[in-house]
């Protein structure tokens, strides 16, 4: 991994223990380095990181509001071009501005081509106003606004598939990434700031808070989300697919949905076969897809 | 050299003159024509400038937010229902202290949709922390451009300002205009120095959340700037007049009000039709005057207060309504005269491009001295 001497991304801050985007935060930073100018949306990260007058951002660092980090990032993009400075412009922002509130400004930006890399860092709902459901939000997951019930049971539409909207707008650079595989976000994060843009890097980052689990279990929510196939860590170049990670013996989605709280009523008061089986089709289809799957027998 | 321009091409080469580094805007009638040649000027070289082809009025102001913030001179130019889209990002900008300027041509808002002017757009943003500095005709339009970038660039100022100017009325009507040479902008207006900007060798964070310990002070702080730029829109108005022989360091302008009985107020392009009114009324023996505002925002109440001491009566003409209440303009001059004595009259006129004629100025005397006011004038009975 890229080391600094100094955390670009200072402690201090107020994230929640084992908070899943203050570490791809870090890791951000370690991938983009100190010549960089982070534009932000309205969110968690802002709010944990940038309580004035404290800030926990050692890079320049800018938050206009929720939707428009993308077009902010343009404009700061064609000043630094108008001047001849050679910062990479690098949005950080949550799903919920970048899935739902901002995708006109990701659009535009994006079909403009501006050198910019856009991070979404992706907790799979508006955790800041309290666990509401996005366009990121896996199918099933019981949010605030996709409640399990009696007749419900949790959010009624899998994930928007973003990257390929990217692709379409001809992005030369697209990444997924997880912050339990630190050394692959830091990686794809230098790839993309090196990259002519406009590029587009999404990294699941579990939220201890909105997921429901422990915050000492982070890494290994995110390391059985990949492991699973729920989420898969790829590489695109001009709208191809170069790269997947292999999962070896892909485990059942089960081991990912019975820790997490917001998969709970899957399995109280009885186990739901039909919804799991559905979650497991989910990743079997994204599994084949992107031919991540490597089967080894195990010895007898 | 003076030229016959239209109104919106001859903002545009005010603008160009500004030296502007990053321009972006969205097509809205009746802005369109001034991005149009902005447009053109960058692509023949007559202005180097990043032009950003944003895909809304949302993106055109939040990457203006952003651009500046990056230390660049920036522009751009809506009206309308774009402005309205602009909403929040408005007050980002101004809460943010950063000094953009952006023209406005004063259209009404929809619905119904309407494309002709009023001034309900600008005036609906009264409270965003822009600086908002209504046009007369179109050399005044050209000239409040030198002048806005100079007060929202002070360092004691920092604000974004609009330079309002109406719709089709100024934007598509050809008229002379001086325009300064670039030799003459360049001594007047000096490169953009920013306050605080991005940069990776000293590294800041802009735009922090502030919670209820810090929150009031930031807006006490753009409300005193905005009380400052009073002071910067006098002085650079004089340096401008010394210049040029054009003065607009006036906040109000009184025109034939020194013995004035009745005084109209009146913004924009309206105070024409008013000033040839009166010049007919006083032919005629009646003491009528006008005071036009040029700066809504910040609001000169203490020079409104001064220039109206003498009458007796005031007809503000209001080209908006805030629905509920009256017109936004003579809600303002009643509280800047509060006490004095003075009976304000509001009339709610050319909504949505309603003519306005020299005799309807006289009606309206009429009615204030009969003390008959705070009505829509001009209403179409027969259609209601």
């Amino acid at each position: 991994m890229a080391e600094h001497e100094c955390e670009l991304f200072e402690c201090g801050h107020r994230a929640c223990g084992g908070c899943g985007p203050a570490l791809a935060a870090r890791l951000i930073l370690k991938g983009t380095g100190e010549n960089t100018i982070v534009v932000a949306s309205t969110g968690c990260m802002e709010v944990f990181s940038t309580p004035y007058p404290e800030t926990a951002w050692g890079v320049p660092w800018i938050h206009s509001l929720f939707e428009n980090a993308a077009a902010v990032a343009s404009g700061v993009e064609a000043s630094l071009k108008k001047q001849g400075r050679d910062e990479h412009v690098v949005c950080i922002c949550g799903d919920g501005a970048t899935f739902d509130i901002g995708m006109l400004c990701i659009s535009g930006a994006f079909e403009r081509g501006h050198d910019i890399t856009y991070i979404c860092y992706d907790n799979e709902a508006y955790m800041n106003t309290g666990i509401q459901r996005s366009g990121a939000t896996p199918y099933d997951a019981d949010t605030t606004t996709s409640p399990a019930g009696k007749c419900s049971t949790g959010n009624k539409r899998p994930k928007k598939d973003l990257p390929a909207i990217l692709a379409a707008h001809g992005a030369s650079y697209i990444a997924t990434a997880s912050i339990a595989y630190p050394n692959d976000v830091v990686k794809k994060i230098e790839r993309a700031v090196n990259t002519p843009g406009p590029n587009y890097i999404q990294i699941h980052a579990p939220c201890a808070t909105g997921w429901g689990f422990e915050g000492a279990e982070t890494m290994a929510i995110g390391r059985l989300a990949v492991e699973t196939g729920l989420w898969v860590n790829y590489e695109m170049v001009n709208g191809e697919v170069e790269k997947a990670k292999k999962i070896v013996n892909r485990k059942p989605v089960e081991e990912y949905l019975m820790v997490q709280k917001r998969f709970r009523h899957l399995f109280r008061p009885e186990r739901n076969v039909e919804e799991i089986a559905k979650i497991q089709a989910i990743a079997d289809r994204s599994a084949a897809k992107f031919g991540i799957d490597v089967v080894l027998k195990k010895p007898e | 050299m003076m030229e016959i321009l239209e109104g919106s091409h001859a903002v545009a080469e005010a603008v160009r003159l500004c030296r502007p580094q990053v321009v972006s805007a969205y097509p809205i009638t009746p802005q369109t024509h001034i991005v149009e040649a902005l447009a053109s000027m960058v692509a023949d070289c007559r202005l180097d400038a990043e032009y950003i082809c944003v895909e809304s009025e949302f993106s055109a102001l939040s990457s203006c937010l952003g651009a500046s913030a990056a230390g660049s001179r920036v522009y751009s130019a809506t009206t309308s229902q774009g402005l309205a889209l602009m909403f929040e990002v408005c007050f980002n900008v101004a809460g943010m202290r950063q000094p953009i300027v952006m023209t406005i041509a004063n259209r009404a808002l929809g619905a119904p949709l309407n494309i002709w002017n009023d001034q309900q757009d600008s005036i609906s943003l009264r409270d965003a922390g822009w600086m908002q500095c209504y046009a007369e005709d179109n050399q005044e339009a050209t000239d409040l451009h030198f002048i806005t970038y100079r007060v929202a660039e002070d360092h004691n100022v920092l604000l974004p300002a609009m330079v309002c100017f109406d719709g089709y009325t100024l934007t598509h009507t050809y008229e002379p205009v001086d325009l300064p040479t670039q030799e003459e902008i360049d001594a007047f207006l000096p490169p953009f120095k920013p306050y605080n900007t991005l940069d990776a060798k000293k590294p800041m964070s802009l735009g922090m959340y502030a919670t209820p310990d810090y929150y009031m002070e930031f807006r006490y702080e753009i409300d005193e700037a905005m009380k400052r730029a009073k002071q910067a829109f006098a002085h650079a108005g004089r340096e401008f007049a010394g210049q040029f022989g054009r003065d607009y360091s006036g906040l109000v302008e009184g025109y034939r009000l020194e013995d004035a009985d009745t005084a109209f107020v009146a913004m924009g392009s309206l105070c024409g039709t008013v000033k040839d009114a009166i010049d007919e009324m006083r032919a005629d023996g009646m003491k009528v005057g006008l005071l036009k505002i040029r700066t809504f925002r910040p609001f000169p109440s203490a020079e409104i207060r001064k220039a109206l001491s003498g009458v007796s009566r005031v007809a503000v003409l209001d080209k908006n309504v805030s629905l509920g209440q009256k017109g936004a303009v003579a809600l303002e001059v009643k509280d800047a005269v509060y006490g004095s004595g003075i009976d304000v009259f509001d009339y709610i006129i050319a909504l949505g491009g309603r003519d306005v004629r020299k005799s309807d100025i006289r009606t309206i005397a009429g009615l204030a001295e009969k003390g008959i006011g705070d009505q829509y004038y001009g209403l179409r009975m027969e259609v209601l």
